[in-house]
């Protein structure tokens, strides 16, 4: 069955069919992040948004230095395993890099808790965060990524991982290879029939009728 | 010399109708298809769910991954606007928080809306309680009007014999999704009635309709469709208008006021071009205005005249009182019974799949009116914000040794706590009948304009403890469901120092009342078929002529009103009274 037979079987008619089959086509460009292109005209969108896309991707908001520690901090919350890559493997800096520029209040919390960090690094191991040891590294994230543990002065810490954690999801689950290790099956035409069967058993909802 | 100059059409229409939202958009389909020569000025730009809806795109292909930063509900919905403008400002009086929405586009706020379709009962255009003036019609009224558009744009639901919640002619409804089985055990263990939501999606083939094709259930209306699965303006209105070859539209077509002869009649409007600047002025046999609530207000309270002095169907003192939004207040949490589960496509349709219409009486209770429940849940698309409560939740319940373990953490535990908590977030919302009060407001503020020269709208808006008071009960209501379905709150627990989680006024952006009807000209500026009392060819056709909104989503009452008013306009002309 072809994908215009596969679109028919669903119940869908040919206008539809005409309209998702151009809808349904998923973006040549591979990259997690969108490549930065030309703010002409695009569908659906208000030439003000363009452009202030446009004027964002030409800023650099992080240093090199701060964007290794980025990378390293990613990568730690979000590690290679079994299933799926690691956040950088996601382009997950590129993404906070954008991101912070998009939603300016992250800003100052992301420059300055990087900034902590490697200041506490420093007083600890007489390193910045990157350049201390594997070990060392997680000895300090130890201390700032569990929030009811950690210790009332690396308040400081805490809130800039919490932060880190959150923007390093939300940049990881977001892309080809987030939506998949998630195990997000949707966003394509089909005919919902409501919970499965073996759903329904597994909780006991068989019965349960609105 | 000066090179302004003010262009005059010499064209007069049949009709000129300000908006192309809900209201703007069936008056224009029924004047149109009944051959009337129609112009349609819409202050935002051209837009067509078919080649402008953001449906179907991964999160991958936003650079903000869907964040609502430019627009509020996500960078995908299809919305050209939000609750601030720019160069569009709105002020406040009296510390008042209210908060404006607009869509600046073709079909207005129709073409991202939640497409929860509802009637408003008897109960609610004749109110028992006293507590409100009545409607000057009743739901006997409106019917036949629900009916025909229940029929000519679709709509899911099941039929329930409720009294003050009218069943409609419904399409097969959405099958449930799993977390909504559980809501369904957990509310009516809570003593909270659920039923089917009723939705303008189509769930069906529209009969006689070649132009839209049934939803193919991707859960993304507030996108708006692509093959005009669902209920927008744009797609169900306007453009099959324009294909009768009888609706003119006129996009970035900011209105300025509405022109009056001498002896008071509406001769035209006059409109600033939001692209080239320049002023226009058109004319019409009747103006129809369907610009929102709030903006029509605008306009008449704009358009004064030595015939109106008080602003256009404004003798009566009440264009801009009355405002008043649904209440809204929310809890959310997640479902441990629901971790690591099966993954399947549950996106269904965009609309609600189930609801809790108002279930109690209020002669028990220590507030007036009620509320409905909305619900939300299950394993949606990623988007910006996607696993923020992990960190919280891996804290909250045993990990797969069956130990509790500290909240928080990092690297490949927790990256198995994001699959494991996936699809167990549950919500609910409460949307309520807020009261009509002379006290609420809005008004021309003498010292502001925008960037057109238009002097702007001012809010005084105050929740009362009416309101208040059912906030409170919508959180006992919404913590109790929560307990009896076995799901763990995550959102904060409101009280009495933030209203308990009652929204600011037009959160909900279900505003109406501002230009009321009644039967008496004193209390009201619009007849009971929404022509103005001190201007019989003006015409208001949005929600500024709802008396009192039940807890009921507005949309549907503005489509079946307006198109009462355009056969009401229809069958005048036959008999030339206007």
């Amino acid at each position: 069955m072809n994908r215009r037979d596969s679109l028919k079987a669903l119940g869908l008619t040919a206008i539809s069919t005409t309209v998702l089959l151009e809808a349904c086509k998923q973006p040549e460009a591979k990259t997690d992040v969108a490549a930065p292109e030309e703010s002409t005209k695009e569908a659906g969108r208000e030439q003000w948004e363009l452009d202030r896309d446009k004027n964002l991707k030409s800023e650099t908001f992080f240093t090199k230095h701060e964007m290794a520690t980025i990378t390293v901090l990613a990568d730690i919350i979000i590690p290679k395993d079994e299933v799926s890559g690691s956040a950088s493997d996601a382009k997950v800096p590129e993404f906070i890099e954008f991101i912070v520029k998009d939603i300016p209040e992250h800003k100052t919390p992301m420059r300055g808790g990087l900034k902590w960090l490697d200041v506490y690094s420093f007083n600890k191991f007489q390193k910045p965060f990157i350049e201390a040891s594997a070990d060392q590294q997680i000895s300090i994230v130890d201390e700032i990524a569990y929030p009811k543990k950690a210790r009332p002065e690396m308040q400081a810490g805490v809130a800039f991982f919490n932060r880190m954690r959150n923007l390093t999801a939300s940049g990881f689950y977001t892309t080809e290879m987030g939506v998949k290790d998630i195990g997000y099956v949707g966003n394509a035409p089909n005919q919902w029939a409501g919970v499965p069967a073996d759903v329904l058993k597994q909780y006991g909802m068989e019965n349960v009728k609105i | 010399m000066s090179d302004f100059q003010i262009k005059k059409s010499p064209t007069v229409y049949d009709a000129i109708i300000v908006g192309s939202g809900a209201g703007g958009g069936m008056a224009a389909y029924v004047l149109a298809h009944a051959g009337q020569k129609v112009l349609m000025l819409e202050a935002g730009q051209n837009f067509d769910p078919r080649l402008d809806s953001h449906q179907l795109k991964w999160p991958w292909e936003s650079p903000r991954r869907g964040a609502g930063t430019v627009r509020p509900f996500g960078d995908f919905d299809a919305s050209y606007g939000g609750w601030e403008l720019e160069g569009e400002p709105y002020t406040q009086k009296n510390k008042s928080e209210f908060e404006w929405f607009r869509s600046r586009m073709l079909g207005g706020r129709t073409n991202h809306w939640g497409r929860i379709s509802l009637r408003m009962g008897p109960d609610d255009f004749k109110p028992k309680d006293g507590l409100t003036d009545a409607w000057p019609i009743t739901y006997a009224d409106v019917k036949p009007f629900y009916d025909k558009v229940d029929r000519m744009i679709g709509i899911y639901g099941t039929a329930e014999g409720l009294e003050n919640e009218p069943d409609g002619i419904f399409m097969k409804p959405p099958k449930p999704r799993l977390n909504e089985l559980f809501i369904k055990k957990g509310a009516e263990k809570a003593g909270v009635r659920v039923i089917t939501g009723r939705g303008s999606v189509l769930t069906e083939a529209l009969p006689n309709n070649n132009d839209r094709a049934p939803c193919f259930y991707c859960g993304q209306c507030g996108r708006s469709c692509k093959v005009y699965g669902d209920f927008s303006s744009s797609s169900c209105l306007v453009n099959p208008a324009v294909k009768t070859g009888n609706l003119t539209v006129i996009t970035d077509a900011m209105v300025r006021e509405v022109i009056t002869d001498k002896d008071g009649t509406a001769k035209g409007v006059s409109y600033v071009n939001r692209k080239d600047l320049q002023e226009y002025q058109v004319n019409g046999k009747l103006v129809i205005l369907g610009a929102s609530a709030c903006e029509s207000a605008r306009i008449l309270l704009n358009s004064k005249s030595t015939s109106h002095p008080n602003g256009l169907a404004n003798s009566s003192g009440v264009v801009g009182k009355y405002l008043h939004d649904s209440t809204g207040a929310s809890v959310s949490g997640f479902l441990p019974q629901l971790m690591d589960r099966k993954r399947y496509n549950e996106d269904g349709v965009g609309s609600v799949h189930i609801y809790s219409p108002w279930w109690l009486d209020n002669r028990k209770l220590n507030f007036p009116r009620g509320y409905h429940i909305e619900y939300w849940g299950g394993m949606g698309m990623p988007a910006y914000g996607f696993g923020g409560g992990v960190a919280q939740m891996n804290g909250m319940v045993p990990g797969r040794d069956g130990k509790m373990k500290e909240a928080g953490g990092y690297g490949k535990s927790l990256k198995d706590d994001y699959r494991r908590f996936y699809g167990t977030g549950v919500g609910m919302a409460g949307r309520g009948t807020a009261i009509a009060r002379e006290s609420n407001y809005c008004e021309i503020d003498p010292n502001t304009v925008d960037k057109y020269g238009i002097p702007v709208l001012r809010f005084n808006y105050k929740w009362d403890k009416d309101e208040i008071l059912q906030a409170k009960h919508m959180q006992e209501t919404f913590l109790s469901i929560m307990k009896e379905m076995g799901a763990v709150v995550t959102s904060e627990i409101q009280g009495a120092d933030t209203n308990y989680g009652l929204l600011n006024p037009g959160k909900i952006i279900h505003e109406v009342g501002t230009i009321r009807m009644g039967d008496d000209p004193k209390k009201s500026a619009l007849n009971k078929y929404c022509q103005a009392h001190d201007c019989k060819n003006l015409f208001v056709v949005d929600a500024g002529p709802f008396v009192q909104q039940g807890d009921k989503n507005a949309t549907w009452t503005i489509l079946a009103l307006s198109m009462r008013t355009a056969e009401y306009i229809l069958a005048q002309k036959k008999k030339q009274n206007i």
